[in-house]
């Protein structure tokens, strides 16, 4: 139904909806009514975009934690302090040598409905275990550490737009590496309902021209790259202040559904539910998990909450996305730089290879994606060997969720296989 | 007899191993070398930085005398309370942000800026406030002298121990945090070939022997080099083997032959945006090699280099930013605001996002910008004008006249002219067309109040 004019939204906030029906409302000022009504029937005719989430993990999350493999022989021996307890989590139906960790019970229930393809021991070959350099490899797509252009970025370089800088979005203080494109523009925000624009003493008739200028400083050409990038910033963030303006007086959550309080993740995720069901086009979302998993000492202590936090905050997505019915167009995908050792250092575990990731949403075909490797054979650096690879997976999601050629977006494309992901 | 031939006159030691820029060096090259060497001038140093000269001018950030003096105000929290900086949540992070605004050693405390950076250590990890400033002095008293030594007291500081695990590294159960780092971030770089994964476990076990305690009233403490907990077996570095302690590992990162590449190479990048070329890193490396590993030799040769002059622009830091503004408006710190709007910006002081520390490349998107306008508006408070000055405001101030005044309120920083032409267009149409004669003042000041926020905040005063 279009939205009429003049039904008490500003300017900007009917402005950002229509940018959400897709449909490119620009100079809308000087158009009439009419046009807005013919031009909203007509995006809201338009298919909803899919959009996917990319959740990182930082600092390489211990996967032999995640889904502890007790039934292997060699575990409790090279777990003697961080094993599970017996009877401690739940199976893992497809492998039941695996176990679930406690804290991981909103993941695990999330495959228990067959909303979880797993990848147990995904990665790549000759691992490198720097948190830096092993990250950067999956944000740019390739094992290229000089690549400067994010996999989500090449994908948006080639099927985005030149004035919507929402395809992108960074839940975050910082723009999310694998977002960075060569050219689209995108964005970052901490969160999407604290995104307004004050100034001392400055009110009656000059706000709103006074953050106009803010937008049009940045419009301004310049041959200084610093200078060309602090105004391109300027500009984007002009423009995704238009865009954001409907939720400066907040949002509201379905009821039935509860994110962990305390949690700027979970703040996040609610936020995003909300920019989606109010059509805000978004293509590719990327977020950090709370907390740090780079658990080199005290394991124990500090990894069950970081991912109780995380996997609780997951599920109340998923719930808030199905309440609102979008849950057929959101798809997560939850990885981090490297696995950790098999091997406990004491009380904690050293930067390893494989780890896991997963992807979660109503469409996921849950089916785990390459086998659990055992712990018998370990790589030549004591570490778990890979099963499937991480370009294998990003593949897939171009061309069974984005539905475009992978080719010109993951390097060596033709030489992955294509795990089927999604039904 | 013929007199002895005279000696030739010794070499007039060169002020530095590579070019000196030698084109004007007035007021707004004094400003862009007080940006990158310091946090933006204070009012009158730029000029009297001119006057001497480029030479004279970074020698007087390389070399000061004595002790630094803090001017201005004593730092206070929200509530005027002197700050607590071991202490209290936050006071940290503004009693430094204090030293940067009041030193009269500017270059000392960004130097301490770079090796935060460079050594990333966070109380993320460490947890404990007091430790965190004891490697800040470390830091700051190493501001221009030996490298080497420099990572031998980092490797001994007990918040470094903490943040990489140092005192869990034991012969019994190695670990390798601290080993990865020390090359990978610290000396190497990744992906150099520098070394190999064989390397860091080797260079783990070299490193093993501290020991902290623990106890609920104290936190961790008393850290120590305990040589029972040390692997004095021969290990294998770099290709030679010795029973190699863990200052033999700090020296064999430093004196590794790609290390002066690394050092270089990083410590040009933190000043100028455009890479050394070939040969005058070669020159740099030769100067640092036979230096002994010092920095300050390095350090002038970048200060003084055309490329930092007369190249391309560099984003402020956002507590460089926030520094310098409050060096131009001659506040003080008397606000705990400033942790967190500096946090906005991305760049929370003992809080970086890792050991690599923050990404100088991202510092600008859309969420830090809008932080960068948080910190101008915090900045103007009790700084606008309200009341009767908004009342009595020249109602025959022109557009002209309100862009020079906002420029002269933040001390006349440079813009460039389409910046200076949009914000006179700005002024010219911001104006009701008909205004009543109140108006004609009040909103005329309401102007001022945002030509100063867009000055301060636009793009081209986030660069420098």
């Amino acid at each position: 139904m279009p939205v009429p004019a003049g039904t008490g939204l500003s300017r900007r906030s009917f402005l950002s909806r229509s940018a959400g029906m897709a449909l490119a409302v620009y100079g809308a000022s000087a158009m009439g009514p009419q046009v807005f009504e013919d031009g909203i029937a007509a995006a809201q005719a338009a298919p909803a975009q899919p959009v996917l989430v990319s959740v990182f993990l930082s600092g390489g999350a211990d996967s032999l934690s995640v889904l502890a493999p007790t039934g292997h022989p060699r575990y409790s021996q090279l777990r003697p302090t961080l094993a599970l307890g017996a009877g401690e989590g739940t199976a893992f139906s497809e492998d039941t040598s695996l176990r679930w960790h406690p804290s991981a019970a909103g993941l695990a229930a999330l495959h228990g409905e067959g909303k979880v393809t797993t990848f147990p021991a995904i990665g790549y070959a000759d691992a490198n275990q720097s948190h830096f350099t092993s990250r950067h490899f999956w944000e740019v797509g390739e094992l290229n550490p000089f690549g400067r252009v994010g996999w989500l970025g090449r994908f948006l370089d080639q099927h985005g737009t030149d004035d919507n800088p929402l395809q992108g979005l960074s839940l975050g203080y910082d723009l999310a590496p694998a977002l960075a494109t060569g050219g689209k523009p995108v964005a970052a925000v901490a969160q999407v309902d604290d995104y307004d624009f004050w100034s001392p003493g400055v009110w009656g008739p000059i706000p709103d021209p006074m953050l106009d200028e803010f937008g049009r400083q940045g419009s301004l050409a310049t041959a200084d790259p610093a200078l060309a990038a602090a105004r391109g910033a300027t500009a984007a963030t002009g423009r995704l202040r238009d865009q954001l303006e409907p939720f400066q007086s907040g949002y509201s959550t379905p009821g039935g559904v509860t994110y962990p309080p305390n949690n700027s993740f979970a703040r996040r995720l609610g936020g995003l539910a909300a920019m989606l069901d109010a059509d805000l086009p978004l293509k590719a979302v990327a977020l950090e998990a709370p907390g740090g998993y780079d658990t080199h000492s005290d394991q124990a202590s500090s990894l069950p909450n970081n991912l109780k936090q995380t996997c609780d905050s997951l599920l109340a997505f998923q719930r808030d996305v199905e309440a609102r019915g979008l849950a057929d167009r959101v798809l997560v995908n939850v990885w981090s730089e490297f696995g950790r050792r098999p091997g406990e250092n004491g009380s904690g575990t050293d930067h390893g290879a494989a780890g896991a990731s997963f992807v979660i949403g109503s469409r996921a075909r849950g089916q785990m994606v390459g086998e659990f490797p055992g712990l018998t054979t370990l790589d030549s650096e004591s570490n778990l060997r890979h099963t499937s690879d991480f370009r294998a997976l990003y593949c897939s999601l171009l061309e069974q969720w984005f539905d475009v050629d992978a080719a010109s977006i993951v390097p060596g494309a033709s030489g992955f296989s294509r795990p089927q992901l999604v039904d | 007899m013929p007199p002895p031939p005279r000696p030739p006159a010794p070499p007039a030691t060169p002020v530095s191993p590579l070019a000196v820029y030698n084109g004007t060096f007035g007021v707004r090259q004094a400003e862009r070398l007080l940006w990158r060497a310091g946090f933006g001038p204070s009012p009158g140093h730029a000029e009297a930085l001119a006057r001497g000269g480029v030479v004279n001018a970074v020698r007087s950030l390389t070399r000061p005398s004595g002790a630094a003096t803090l001017t201005g105000p004593e730092p206070k929290d929200s509530d005027g309370n002197a700050l607590a900086p071991g202490d209290a949540w936050g006071h940290d992070h503004l009693w430094w942000l204090d030293r940067m605004v009041r030193t009269n050693q500017p270059l000392v405390e960004r130097m301490a800026l770079v090796w935060h950076d460079w050594f990333a250590t966070s109380d993320g990890g460490v947890g404990d406030q007091d430790l965190m400033l004891g490697q800040n002095a470390l830091l700051r008293r190493s501001a221009f002298g030996s490298f080497e030594q420099l990572v031998l007291d980092l490797t001994a500081d007990p918040a470094m121990i903490r943040w990489l695990n140092q005192d869990e590294n034991s012969k019994r159960n190695p670990n390798e945090n601290y080993a990865r780092e020390l090359m990978e971030l610290f000396t190497l770089g990744a992906d150099r070939g520098a070394y190999t994964e064989d390397d860091v476990r080797e260079l783990a076990r070299a490193l093993t022997g501290w020991e902290s305690d623990w106890s609920a009233e104290l936190g961790h403490h008393n850290f120590r080099y305990v040589p029972t907990r040390h692997d004095d077996a021969s290990k294998t570095v770099f290709g030679a083997s010795g029973n190699f302690g863990w200052e033999d590992a700090c020296r064999m990162c430093v004196r590794h032959s790609q290390h002066p590449s690394y050092f270089v190479d990083r410590l040009w990048r933190y000043f100028i945006a455009t890479p050394p070329s070939a040969g005058d890193r070669a020159k740099l490396e030769q100067a640092y090699r036979s230096s002994g590993y010092q920095v300050r030799p390095v350090l002038e040769a970048i200060l003084m280099h055309p490329q930092l002059h007369a190249g391309p622009k560099m984003v402020k830091p956002p507590v460089v930013l926030i520094a310098g503004m409050l060096r131009a408006l001659r506040r003080g710190v008397d606000s705990d605001s400033w942790r967190w709007l500096a946090e906005g910006a991305g760049q929370k002081l003992f809080w970086p996002p890792d050991v690599a520390g923050w990404d100088e490349n991202r510092w600008l998107d859309t969420s830090t910008i809008r932080g960068r306008w948080s910190i101008v508006s915090e900045g103007l408070r009790d700084r606008y004008l309200q009341g009767d000055a908004l009342s009595s405001y020249d109602a025959a101030e022109t557009p002209e006249q309100a862009v020079a005044a906002a420029r002269a309120f933040w001390g006349d920083p440079p813009l460039t002219s389409e910046a200076v032409g949009s914000l006179t267009s700005f002024a010219q149409s911001c104006l009701p067309v008909s205004m009543a004669t109140w108006e004609q003042h009040q909103y005329r000041g309401l102007r001022q109040n945002a030509l100063r926020q867009l000055v301060g905040c636009g793009p081209d005063s986030q660069v420098c």
